[in-house]
């Protein structure tokens, strides 16, 4: 009889979390099938260079990622660029230091710069801070293969502009098919062809825009691939255990139970 | 301990006769672990050491998340995420953390309808049941200042609106707010105490639940039969239980072990489910987030604060009665933690003398509806406060308090329980012994 209770409370706390996870897209976010998405889902390191190149050459622009070290870049699981690539990277940057009252070249062991324009947000954790989906039937479980639709929400904003826009108390806003009213502040940032790969991947919109959700996955859970491994290791641990667990149970009460056996 | 006779410690070996003239602990632990338990209970007395093995994660975790946290406006949510990114193995442990109080509510609420539904709260056990109240009272306020740390968007505006409860009280209310804030809003003032109290309150709980365990070691654990052990005699309680060690805690770290492969998968390949994404924006108090929804645990008494609005005709004859002191938010309040009270004031309310609801044919029904209703509070409680979900909340709360205030004391009257076991054993030899083998000869339909 309880384990229908204990049942109907694992389905109901699901029902009820997924229920108010953040639906703020107003239009349709599709999945996309992200190397990472799954329990066994790792990132792509090809990918999340090409994403690093894209967010330096058109994002940076205006948006920042101040909760990310740049040594990062070089983590394993990561983007995985080598020391010195790393290093090379870091000196694109301008950071201030408080103990020389001045600005100097980044190092590795400095964060991305914030964002260089006051409206533009911090895009650190803009993929886990953004909900896409939250199905089936609004229960949130396909996160378990899906992830919850944050850098499927991106990609969805950044393919989502329609080409019309409107001025509206001196700015410009652009019309949106995915962002909450459906006007947003920010111009569309790609086109498609913005720039060149140096291995001569796809470059139109929709890879761009996937390449640069990935990368954003990443600098918002840098450590999904250690999480997942040890999320395994313990499920498979846990698992053996209970089968001992349950063994030594039986063996323990099967003198008990047989007493009132016919 | 206890009314129930059983084999005490006795020291043989020098060392410990001399131990146990000085400080009694070897008999103190032999008799808490040897504890006779009844033999016939299921599969839902597991939850207490899950809750005790979660109130231990919560803490160890927590113990060691403070070494890298800073309780400061400017830097709580960037130390949270210097903690997953630069601590090691930081993601894993805010992780654990964060769905350990999940994991807590799940159990504690499995562990109060199992309550409710063996009738474990009656005589003599009313003082097991409030101290477990105070607990999961403590637990709710810990875990709500605990979700204001990481200072994301959810955290300043759920502690904004909570908080806002207290500044409903007529008269006190607004200093009050304003007290427990340490200022006029939600600020550094308010981070640090929640931040003080959150380490504070899990050792006060921790206490609480040797009370706790201390209280029913002392009446004996119930069943689900609700028919207590027989004490006459060692001989005759021995039929009716076995000691707890090693045959209840085997079985329930076989329980545990089973919902801790769930929780590992939900923190390993699920972690931010049961979270909010908004919480991964820094708080800022000049941008409220669209929807202000507590965390789910919180739902169904959020859901009862929210449903009594201006247009319910209670509300508007209490208001009238009191000249206007009691607004419809002051109601709310109220009924919020009136709804914990009917479930404190449980023992005193239910008239029936049969503890199990397994031999209360009406109480069954209302019980399971009482579940239900617990879900639909649920998520009506995460809905936007519109139509149709006003009217359902309210339907749905004016059940909650119907269950203890009305149907509660009214069943013990009219409702005929069917008749119980004699014993534990002759349950217990039911189950175990097949069709014919029980004590009591089962009756065949006649043909």
């Amino acid at each position: 009889m309880f384990k229908k209770l204990a049942a109907s409370v694992v389905a109901a706390v699901m029902l009820s979390t997924s229920a108010f996870a953040a639906g703020e897209a107003t239009g349709h976010v599709e999945n996309v099938d992200f190397s990472f998405d799954g329990p066994f889902g790792s990132y792509d390191q090809n990918q999340l260079q090409r994403g690093l190149q894209i967010y330096t050459e058109i994002c940076a622009a205006c948006h920042g990622l101040k909760f990310v070290p740049l040594r990062t870049l070089g983590d394993e699981g990561g983007p995985a660029l080598p020391e010195d690539q790393v290093r090379a990277y870091a000196e694109f940057y301008e950071v201030f230091d408080a103990e020389l009252d001045d600005f100097r070249t980044a190092t590795p062991s400095d964060h991305f710069p914030a964002s260089a324009l006051e409206n533009a947000p911090d895009l650190s954790l803009m993929a886990k801070a953004r909900a896409g989906f939250h199905g089936p039937y609004g229960l949130g479980i396909n996160q378990l293969m899906n992830g919850i639709g944050g850098p499927e929400y991106i990609t969805a904003l950044l393919t989502g502009y329609t080409g019309e826009e409107k001025e509206e108390a001196g700015s410009v806003l652009y019309e949106n098919t995915i962002f909450p009213g459906g006007w947003i502040a920010m111009a569309p940032p790609l086109y498609g062809d913005d720039l060149e790969f140096a291995d001569g991947h796809a470059t139109d919109l929709h890879h761009l825009s996937e390449d640069v959700s990935a990368f954003l996955m990443w600098t918002a859970e840098p450590k999904l691939v250690a999480r997942k491994q040890a999320g395994f290791v313990g499920v498979l641990f846990l698992t053996v255990l209970s089968v001992l667990l349950y063994l030594t149970n039986k063996r323990i009460w099967a003198p008990v139970k047989s007493r009132y056996k016919k | 301990m206890g009314g129930i006779p059983h084999d005490h410690y006795e020291p043989k070996a020098a060392w410990e006769k001399g131990l146990a003239k000085r400080l009694p602990i070897v008999g103190l632990l032999y008799d808490t672990l040897m504890i006779p338990t009844p033999k016939n209970l299921n599969w839902m007395w597991i939850w207490g050491i899950v809750l005790t093995f979660c109130l231990a994660l919560q803490i160890i975790t927590g113990i060691v998340l403070v070494m890298h946290y800073t309780p400061h406006v400017d830097y709580a949510f960037s130390s949270v995420e210097h903690i997953m990114r630069n601590v090691n193995g930081g993601a894993m442990l805010r992780y654990i953390h964060m769905n350990g109080a999940s994991l807590f509510f799940v159990a504690v609420y499995a562990h109060i309808f199992r309550g409710l539904y063996y009738g474990s709260y009656k005589a003599p056990r009313e003082i097991t049941w409030v101290i477990g109240m105070l607990i999961y009272l403590l637990m709710m306020g810990t875990a709500f200042m605990g979700y204001v740390l990481p200072w994301g968007q959810m955290s300043f505006w759920g502690a904004t609106v909570i908080t806002g409860l207290f500044g409903a009280i007529p008269f006190i209310g607004e200093s009050l707010q304003a007290w427990l804030l340490g200022g006029p809003a939600v600020d550094n003032a308010t981070l640090n105490r929640f931040f003080s109290l959150h380490y504070l309150l899990p050792f006060v709980i921790a206490g609480l639940v040797i009370v706790h365990i201390w209280a029913f070691h002392t009446t004996g654990n119930n069943n689900p039969t609700g028919v207590e052990v027989r004490r006459g005699s060692k001989e005759e309680a021995e039929k009716d239980t076995l000691p707890f060690w090693p045959y209840f805690v085997i079985k329930d770290l076989f329980a545990l072990a089973v919902i801790l492969v769930v929780f590992f998968a939900v923190v390993g390949f699920m972690p931010n489910f049961l979270g909010h994404p908004d919480n991964y924006i820094e708080a800022n108090a000049l941008a409220t987030p669209a929807h202000i929804v507590p965390e789910w645990y919180f739902l169904p008494f959020y859901a009862i604060l929210r449903a009594f609005t201006d247009e319910v005709w209670v509300v508007q004859l209490a208001g009238f009665l009191t000249g206007g002191i009691v607004d419809a938010k002051f109601f709310g309040v109220m009924a919020m933690f009136g709804a914990i009270v009917v479930l404190a004031l449980s023992p005193w309310l239910d008239t029936s003398s049969v503890r199990s609801a397994r031999y209360r044919p009406m109480l069954k029904w209302w019980f399971w509806l009482l579940v239900v209703d617990f879900f639909v509070l649920m998520w009506v409680g995460a809905m936007p406060a519109e139509e149709p979900f006003n009217t359902i909340s309210l339907i749905a709360s004016a059940y909650w308090f119907a269950y203890f205030l009305v149907i509660l004391p009214l069943l013990g009257v009219i409702e005929k329980p069917e008749a119980q076991p004699a014993t534990i054993e002759e349950d217990f030899a039911a189950h175990y012994g097949g069709d014919d083998a029980g004590a009591a000869p089962s009756t065949q339909p006649a043909e």
